[in-house]
């Protein structure tokens, strides 16, 4: 990225964003004759082992507001959420002409279907739906995720005949280790001065994340610390709040823009969870890279609607989250007619209110065009903060 | 209106209410009680620890049925549930906060372990998860079901879900119910399931005669009733089957249609097969729209929402544990859209049908993401007339009579209009349809 400057850096981030003909991944692959480019649907996949294979694992997340849908909502009944909707739609537009392969992991119905949808419409790609373990013992659900990802090497490896040794994925673990840590630094920096970052730029810088090479976005988070750290300027009088359930279907910019305007500094949210799916380091040397892969998912700490809860109470991880970025309160917001999120809002509100932490909720989905009552709700929850404090 | 009721019905039903009458007497027998699902249910596995089975998404149907459900879906979305999720869900929670009055007016007792098997739905996770929230200190046995993605069943799949049995759910369940897990008594059970299941596949089978003697949709939600339930691996849901069985043969001697609540089908006109659920809390009318038109369903897949027997699955004593896997993993709703679309193509084939019709229940993903590429991907490989109503399980807020109505005219006529260019066609004889 060398020395270029933060509007710089924010206005191709931007460019980036609005690009649905991902002409990044097209020039990224012109590059090498061995190159392939691999889709993938929310939330977590190891985009290491893609890595180790000479592939670059780009994020789908639908189209947001940015597409008519013509030909999705044939595809889908009124009732299903909307991000499906314009996958298919970018997909029978041909926008994804440069992918060789798709990976759909396991999160909900929608998008098991929808891997199903895939099979049958592009018979000549990589299709795989990704079954990640609810067993998290070793000796059970590690020996099947493992299998899992042997599968997926082979599979892939098929597509450019490279199979990845040892010290291939250990190189990918590391890059990846690198670009987490430098996104939670982000992460941390926002939560001291949340004003320092808006909430849209950062939500778009990790967008980026999820199209860009990872080295190529590991120079520009490198960057932007650099030029955030500098910034000097004061805070606003508003509420800091974490932002939850929006893990798959994303919501507007607007409704991100919204928020923070009427009032409430995000300070945490789950927009982009798969990019900071663990909090840990990933081990990087070691002489069994996918038993470390494996384990790292098995030792799992993060909070998510697609993982069983067991014993790890999901309210108390939301309770501990609210508490480590100093929020103020929670704003449950999940995409319409998304059973995950949804399902989860009951319980993670019982949590809540036992930890007396404040809490409202609101529904979107992708191609929201109206915000008053988001406006609204979320001015009158950080007045209703305020006058609390 | 007096609903005629055969020896088999009324059977299932003395069964069903002595399953119920031993729930509300736990207390004193002190017999441990599991809540589990029905798609990949491990029905005898439960028996064999001697412990009795609560299935909430049955509670939640007959809700519907008994037009309950309405207050408690509202009684859940009062605290906190949204009105998109899956209104079994809501149902059932709205059920126990409003007392967990069962479909027999008695109250159902709490569990004492909850088995999550995640076959085919990932609401299920959700709902437990839930649940376990509302009865604290529950012991929950998470059993993980691998998806169908390749369109078969990896030897890989197998042996994860017969570890966690091993590993995970056999512990908890000798916790809970004090016993030690015996495999042979569990392979017994296994072996008089299948005597069961090979009964069920005749009688599915029956729907290829003309007239067909049963109606594979809205009767066949009664005929999966023991099997799916409680009562897979014991010696009277065999006799249910072996009566059930009896009625079905004398009809196809006798060339009768299926029973309807208002008598036999007189004059088949239609023969239909159907993807997705029913509806539940219009159940009679529902059913009524497609009777009083002479339309019959050969085939369905709500059917095989607690397991497939088509393609010659069969419970066995050879391997138990991996037995239950395979059984597990070849519900309807964990197989790939594929494998769906090549069952309901069978279906149509081998029963005749003359078209098929798509229910897409709102509160479904399981079912009905994908639904829409399925039916056209039947229609122009087999050329058939489709349908595509949408309804909800046991929402009535999403049962629109009038929509429905609108669509199956619709449908009805075109399902005429090509019976008539080949009636018209003296050269095609029922043998050719087939
Ligand atoms: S928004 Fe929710 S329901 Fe829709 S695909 Fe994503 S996780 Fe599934
Ligand atoms: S989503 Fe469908 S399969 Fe799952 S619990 Fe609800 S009705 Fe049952």
């Amino acid at each position: 990225m060398g020395n270029v400057t933060y509007a710089q850096t924010m206005s191709s981030i931007e460019k980036l964003f609005d690009d649905l003909t991902f002409e990044y991944v097209r020039q990224w692959k012109a590059k090498l004759p061995s190159r392939r480019v691999i889709g993938f649907l929310p939330i977590y996949i190891p985009r290491e082992i893609i890595h180790a294979c000479g592939m670059l694992p780009v994020g789908i997340f639908g189209a947001g507001d940015r597409i008519p849908v013509v030909r999705g909502d044939a595809y889908f009944q009124s009732y299903i959420c909307h991000l499906p909707r314009t996958v298919v739609e970018l997909a029978l537009c041909g926008n994804f002409g440069d992918f060789d392969g798709f990976l759909f992991p396991s999160i909900c119905d929608v998008i098991r279907n929808l891997s199903g949808i895939f099979k049958l419409q592009f018979e000549n790609k990589l299709v795989r739906y990704l079954d990640f373990p609810q067993n998290f013992d070793p000796e059970v659900g590690g020996v099947f995720y493992r299998r899992i990802l042997d599968d997926l090497i082979n599979d892939l490896s098929s597509l450019n005949g490279l199979r990845p040794t040892n010290n291939n994925l250990n190189e990918s673990i590391a890059v990846y280790n690198r670009s987490r840590r430098l996104l939670l630094d982000l992460v941390r920096l926002r939560t001291e001065k949340p004003h320092l970052l808006s909430a849209v730029d950062f939500y778009k810088l990790r967008r980026a994340g999820n199209t860009l090479s990872v080295e190529d976005f590991n120079a520009l988070l490198e960057n932007l610390l650099q030029f955030v750290g500098q910034i000097d300027a004061e805070p606003e009088d508003k509420i800091r709040v974490v932002v939850t359930g929006a893990f798959c279907e994303q919501p507007p910019l607007g409704l991100i823009k919204t928020i923070e305007n009427a009032g409430c500094y995000i300070v945490d949210d789950d927009f982009q969870l798969g990019l900071t799916w663990f909090s840990q380091d990933i081990p990087d040397y070691s002489d069994d890279p996918l038993g470390a892969l494996v384990e790292s998912l098995l030792e799992l700490k993060t909070f998510s609607s697609a993982v069983f809860e067991d014993d790890r109470m999901r309210g108390e991880l939301l309770a501990e989250r609210v508490l480590e970025r100093k929020a103020d309160g929670v704003i449950f917001c999940a995409p319409s007619f998304c059973d995950p999120a949804l399902l989860d809002r009951p319980i993670l509100e019982r949590a809540m209110n036992k930890h007396h932490i404040k809490h409202t909720s609101l529904q979107y989905h992708e191609n929201l065009g109206q915000f008053h009552v988001i406006k609204e709700q979320a001015g009158a929850f950080s007045d209703m903060i305020k006058l609390w404090e | 209106m007096e609903v005629q009721k055969e020896s088999s019905m009324i059977k299932q039903k003395q069964m069903l209410a002595e399953h119920f009458m031993e729930l509300s007497q736990v207390r004193e027998t002190g017999r441990k009680v599991v809540y589990t699902f029905v798609p990949g249910n491990l029905a005898e596995f439960v028996s064999t620890f001697d412990m009795l089975p609560v299935y909430p998404e049955i509670n939640a149907l007959q809700s519907g049925m008994r037009k309950k459900s309405e207050e408690y879906i509202r009684e859940a979305e009062d605290i906190g549930y949204s009105e998109d999720v899956c209104s079994y869900v809501k149902c059932d929670i709205g059920m126990m906060l409003q007392g967990n009055i069962g479909p027999t007016g008695q109250r159902l007792p709490a569990p004492d372990i909850l088995l999550l098997s995640y076959t085919g739905c990932f609401v299920f996770m959700k709902w437990f998860e839930n649940l376990r929230h509302l009865y604290p200190n529950t012991e929950i046995a998470m059993l993980h079901v691998p998806y169908q993605e390749a369109g078969r069943i990896e030897p890989a799949a197998v042996k994860y879900v017969k570890d966690q049995l091993i590993k995970s759910v056999i512990p908890k369940f000798e916790k809970v119910s004090g016993q030690k897990f015996d495999i042979d008594k569990l392979g017994r059970k296994l072996e008089l399931a299948a005597q069961a299941e090979n009964l069920l596949v005749d009688i599915f089978d029956s729907a290829r005669h003309r007239p067909s003697p049963i109606d594979a949709y809205f009767g066949g939600v009664y005929y999966i009733g023991p099997i799916f339930t409680a009562f897979r691996g014991n010696e009277d849901c065999i006799d249910y089957y072996r009566e059930l069985k009896a009625e079905v043969d004398y009809r196809v001697a006798k060339k009768l249609g299926p029973i309807t609540p208002e008598g036999h089908l007189e004059n088949e006109r239609f023969r239909l097969v159907v993807e997705g659920p029913p509806n539940w809390t219009h159940f009679r009318d529902f059913w009524k729209m497609f009777y009083d038109r002479g339309a019959v369903f050969v085939g369905s897949s709500y059917t095989r929402v607690g397991g497939v027997y088509d393609d010659g699955f069969r419970h066995s004593s050879k391997d138990p544990l991996a037995s239950l896997a395979e059984y597990c993993m070849g519900c309807y709703t964990n197989r790939s859209l594929p494998q769906r679309i090549s069952l309901l193509e069978r279906f149509i084939k081998n029963n005749h049908a003359d078209g098929l019709l798509v229910n897409s229940i709102k509160s479904c993903n399981s079912f009905s993401a994908g639904q829409l590429v399925m039916m056209r991907d039947l229609e122009a490989r087999l050329g058939i007339p489709v349908g595509f109503i949408e309804t909800d399980l046991v929402d009535p807020r999403y049962y629109s009579f009038s929509n429905i109505k609108n669509r199956l005219d619709s449908f009805f006529q075109m399902l005429e209009q090509r019976q008539s260019i080949w009636i018209g066609d003296d050269s095609l004889s029922d043998d050719v349809l087939a």
